[in-house]
């Protein structure tokens, strides 16, 4: 019951996120993308991940927030999913954490459905929330939109 | 000994039994024949000899009960106490099926249990050996050494096992055994070797048998686990270079990685590197490139044994010959194109080949003949497959589509017969007669095509009535590495392959002002006479257009889609270069005019574009429309009113307003004077190497000047191409091409006019083709 999971945490405009640290392959800083014309707005484009081809989403977009800053470095979050590698546009990347499922509540019903499906819990940290994201979710329902 | 390498005992067995097997059924058709020597014989006893002998090692009874009862039988017809009969081919080619049967059955379960009853098959071989005569032809030699067995030889139970009361000699079931520790074992009934006077051809079998079982732990680095599908052979010698290869790779490596850390870095040492890793790349590529080849052969293995199971069905006769059956192919392709080509050589024999009779009727050997011919060209392998039978009946095509409501019937007769052969991949067509167990269930040949299409190949068809039909495979060498055009659009770089590439076009200048014209709208650029489409890339993809320039610049890809030529505008054409296909995340599978990514030299990757998505993006070939294309495409002739017609305008003297359907003209050509020749009476020019007759229209046309055209240095010719014979046809001037909705009215009915219709405010007369070439005595080939 209160096996402690490892997270990796992310800022993504402004809202403290968190992945199992077990689905993500690696982090990147900025890598040169290539842009898919007439793709699904939240595919940001195309990544060269070492010979492997990977597509790499925009979280802000994919969470409904306004883009990014002209200036601003994303990172680069490489996730396993059942399809294959997918790469995540994040904003920057923070510690890993420990968190037991005390701390686990379910999402408030307020969410906007936009990102109900995408958040799987929030932990109440000292100091802040840390929305679970699925990454499954953040990556399947780009699909659909295409 | 553990279960991992009974396991390896079993993988192998499989791998080898799905070979001998091939060569069985091989040697049985030959054997069919009746030009089967000794040695095939021996080999083909040898084959179920050991399978027999392995089987019964690894503890499967139904297939070494089966296996004896074919041995026994094969054992005589070896030894010539029987002679063949077309039973006992028969027979024999149902041992095969079943111990492929059971073969698959142990590959799934692990064990040879199933519900498959091998007990008549079983009887059935011992029927044929005791009593050869009762099922078909005559025995020569007499069956003297036949045993009076108790005729329970291949009888199921194992117990039932007799033996015979000729010399028999039996081994020990320990000698089986020998290697397999499981259980099972002891249950093995003691094995009577084969039954007959030769005694000493009987135990070098089982010896051998039992040699290879010893070297198989030691084989396991060449003999493939596995089926022959999940594993390839590949040449030792090929393998050491390939490890050579790596070596030098691994050397160039390091010196590589020494320089980028020396404070001296100079041009030249880096270029030293660049040059021998790309050495050692290119080597390696084609080196692993080969370990995927198979020849085409591993395919047409199987087809020897189709063609015959078929054409007993069908009650024909039917010989296949194959050519380039070592003509190699990347492994995946020869996977994908296994069933289309099975569908192929059913529909020749169904369809194509006629009966005996009907042939000898017609002039033709009672025996059908089918071809099987592959080779390489340009970077593709060609397969053709050509059967001499009754050809597509055309007439027959044409009232099945009518009936099947797949074009009207009004459509239907103005087909070319290119066309009208092109009705048969649509879906949901079939002419056979009624629907046998081998065609007519109208799936066929549009499955074909579109297999053929999804690994980038195409089908190409040619049918004489009478005489046979040829079906013609185009496909790609491998998938994974093509080679491929790089070109640039709004600031991004895309790869086309060069499978879909026909030419590159780049129009600058003063010539590019005028170049692209439109047609209510969508660009057009004349390529050779030829109104070619144009889609622009960068709108197409929504991306930035290029900067203006004051004199434009259009570097146009002519591009090749479902027999469509499309012109892509693009910003810049960069290099041909191999590019690997890597496949797109399933967020991009929605679109259909990228067929996949790859990597650039730099580390960015680029989109490679598929020529087809991007023509039905453009709507160049719509989507619903892609096969009925074929159909439309040249239906817009002349008479139909409203719809949309091309139209070549030309002109010779005395007759300013001339129009011709646009498909009718094949190509628009100039020839000077001094190239007439004269080909009988005929006026002639040499053209692409064959000889076109001129018709000078002037002299066919009423009211045209005679003597007026033919003056001018330069011939202005109208290539019209029909059932492969192309005609001149000489013009004083070629004016303009149009597009519009047209109605022609069948008005005046002089000779070589078909109609009058009113082009840019003008009467145009509509020529005749067919007519004036009747006039001018030129025959045409229906």
């Amino acid at each position: 019951m209160n096996t402690p999971t490892q997270y990796c945490t992310f800022h993504v405009a402004g809202l403290f996120l968190g992945i199992d640290v077990l689905s993500v392959q690696e982090v990147l800083r900025a890598s040169p993308l290539s842009r898919v014309p007439l793709a699904p707005p939240t595919v940001e484009g195309l990544l060269n991940l070492r010979g492997q081809i990977v597509t790499t989403i925009d979280l802000r977009r994919r969470l409904g927030f306004a883009p990014r800053a002209a200036d601003a470095e994303p990172m680069f979050m490489i996730v396993r999913t059942a399809d294959g590698h997918v790469s995540l546009l994040v904003d920057s990347v923070g510690d890993v954490l420990e968190l037991t499922d005390e701390t686990l509540e379910h999402p408030p019903e307020t969410l906007p459905p936009a990102t109900r499906s995408l958040i799987r819990g929030v932990h109440k940290l000292p100091k802040q929330l840390l929305h679970l994201l699925d990454p499954e979710q953040a990556t399947a329902l780009a699909a659909h939109a295409a | 000994m553990s279960n991992d390498l009974q396991q390896q005992f079993v993988q192998d067995m499989l791998t080898e039994s799905h070979e001998g097997l091939d060569r069985y059924d091989a040697a049985i058709l030959l054997l069919e024949k009746g030009n089967a020597g000794t040695e095939l014989m021996n080999d083909v006893f040898r084959v179920v000899h050991t399978l027999k002998g392995t089987a019964g090692c690894l503890g499967f009874h139904q297939v070494e009960k089966i296996s004896h009862a074919g041995e026994n039988l094969l054992d005589a017809l070896r030894n010539n106490q029987l002679s063949v009969t077309p039973g006992i081919t028969a027979g024999l080619l149902k041992l095969s099926d079943a111990l492929r049967r059971l073969l698959q059955t142990i590959q799934a379960t692990g064990g040879d249990k199933s519900d498959f009853d091998l007990t008549p098959l079983a009887t059935e071989l011992h029927d044929l050996r005791e009593n050869p005569n009762a099922t078909a032809g005559a025995a020569l030699a007499p069956a003297v050494a036949v045993s009076p067995s108790t005729g329970s030889v291949p009888a199921p139970g194992p117990t039932a096992e007799p033996t015979a009361t000729a010399p028999a000699e039996v081994a020990p079931s320990t000698a089986w055994g020998l290697f397999d520790d499981t259980p099972a074992t002891p249950t093995t009934p003691p094995n009577v070797s084969i039954p007959t006077p030769s005694v000493i051809a009987a135990p070098s079998p089982a010896v051998a048998a039992s040699a290879e079982a010893t070297q198989q732990p030691a084989a396991t680095a060449n003999g493939s686990p596995g089926t022959a599908n999940a594993t390839v052979r590949v040449d030792i010698g090929l393998l050491d270079k390939l490890m050579n290869l790596v070596g030098e790779l691994v050397l160039s490596r390091n010196q590589l990685m020494q320089i980028a850390q020396s404070k001296h870095l100079t041009r030249e040492a880096v270029n030293e590197v660049s040059q021998c890793l790309n050495l050692v790349t290119t080597e390696l590529q084609e080196g692993v490139m080969k370990t995927r080849m198979q020849p085409i052969g591993n395919v047409w293995g199987k087809f020897p044994r189709i063609v015959r199971d078929i054409a007993h069905e069908l009650g024909k006769s039917v010989r296949l010959e194959t050519i380039g059956a070592e003509t190699e192919l990347d492994r995946t392709i020869i996977e994908s194109i296994r069933d289309p080509l099975t569908h192929i050589i059913r529909n020749s024999i169904d369809h194509g080949i006629e009966s005996p009779e009907r042939r000898l009727a017609a002039g033709k050997p009672a025996e059908g003949h089918i071809l099987m011919r592959a080779y390489h060209e340009g970077g593709q392998v060609n397969i053709e497959i050509i059967d001499d039978g009754a050809g597509i009946n055309l007439a027959r095509v044409r009232q099945k589509a009518g009936e099947k409501g797949l074009l009207s019937a009004e459509d239907a007769s103005r087909l070319s017969e290119r066309e009208i052969l092109n009705l048969i991949f649509l879906p949901g067509f079939s002419t056979a007669e009624k629907i046998t167990n081998v065609s007519g269930r109208g799936v066929g040949m549009d499955v074909v095509k579109t297999n053929i299409e999804k690994i980038g190949g195409s089908v190409d068809l040619h049918s004489t009535a009478g005489q046979g039909t040829t079906l013609k495979i185009k496909i790609p060498l491998t998938l994974a590495i093509v080679p491929a055009l790089i070109i640039r659009a709004g600031g991004e770089r895309f790869a086309i392959p060069q499978v879909s590439l026909l030419e590159l076009v780049r129009i600058e200048g003063k010539a590019a002002i005028s170049a692209i014209e439109n047609v209510y709208g969508a660009p057009v650029f004349r390529l050779r006479g030829h109104l070619l489409p144009l889609v622009f890339l960068h709108r197409e993809l929504q991306l930035p257009a290029p900067p203006e320039t004051a004199e434009p610049v259009y570097n146009i890809v002519v591009l090749q889609a479902d027999q469509r030529q499309f012109g892509l505008v693009v910003d810049q054409v960069c290099d041909s270069e191999e590019i690997v296909v890597k496949p797109l995340g399933k967020h991009l599978k929605g679109l259909p005019m990228f067929a996949g990514a790859t990597i650039m030299g730099d580390g960015r990757v680029a989109l490679i574009l598929d020529a087809l998505g991007l023509a039905q993006r453009a709507r160049i070939v719509s989507e619903g429309q892609e096969r009925k294309g074929i159909v439309n495409h040249n239906s817009a002739a002349a008479n139909e009113v409203g719809e949309r017609t091309q139209l070549l305008l030309f002109s010779i003297k005395g007759r300013e307003h001339l129009a011709l359907p646009l498909d009718q003209a094949a190509r628009l050509e100039e020839f000077s004077v001094n190239k007439i020749e004269l080909s009988g009476a005929r006026e002639a020019v040499q053209y692409r190497g064959r000889i076109m007759p001129l018709v000078r229209l002037s002299r066919h046309l009423p009211g045209a000047a005679q003597g007026g055209s033919g003056e001018n240095a330069q011939l202005q010719v109208i290539v019209y191409q029909r059932a492969g014979h192309a005609v001149g046809i000489v013009v004083d001037q070629i004016r303009d091409i149009i597009d519009d909705r047209l109605e022609i009215q069948p008005g005046s009915a002089s000779p070589g006019i078909l109609g009058s219709a009113v082009v840019q405010g003008r009467i145009t007369d509509l020529v005749d083709v067919s007519g004036v070439l009747r006039s001018a005595g030129i025959p045409l080939a229906a």
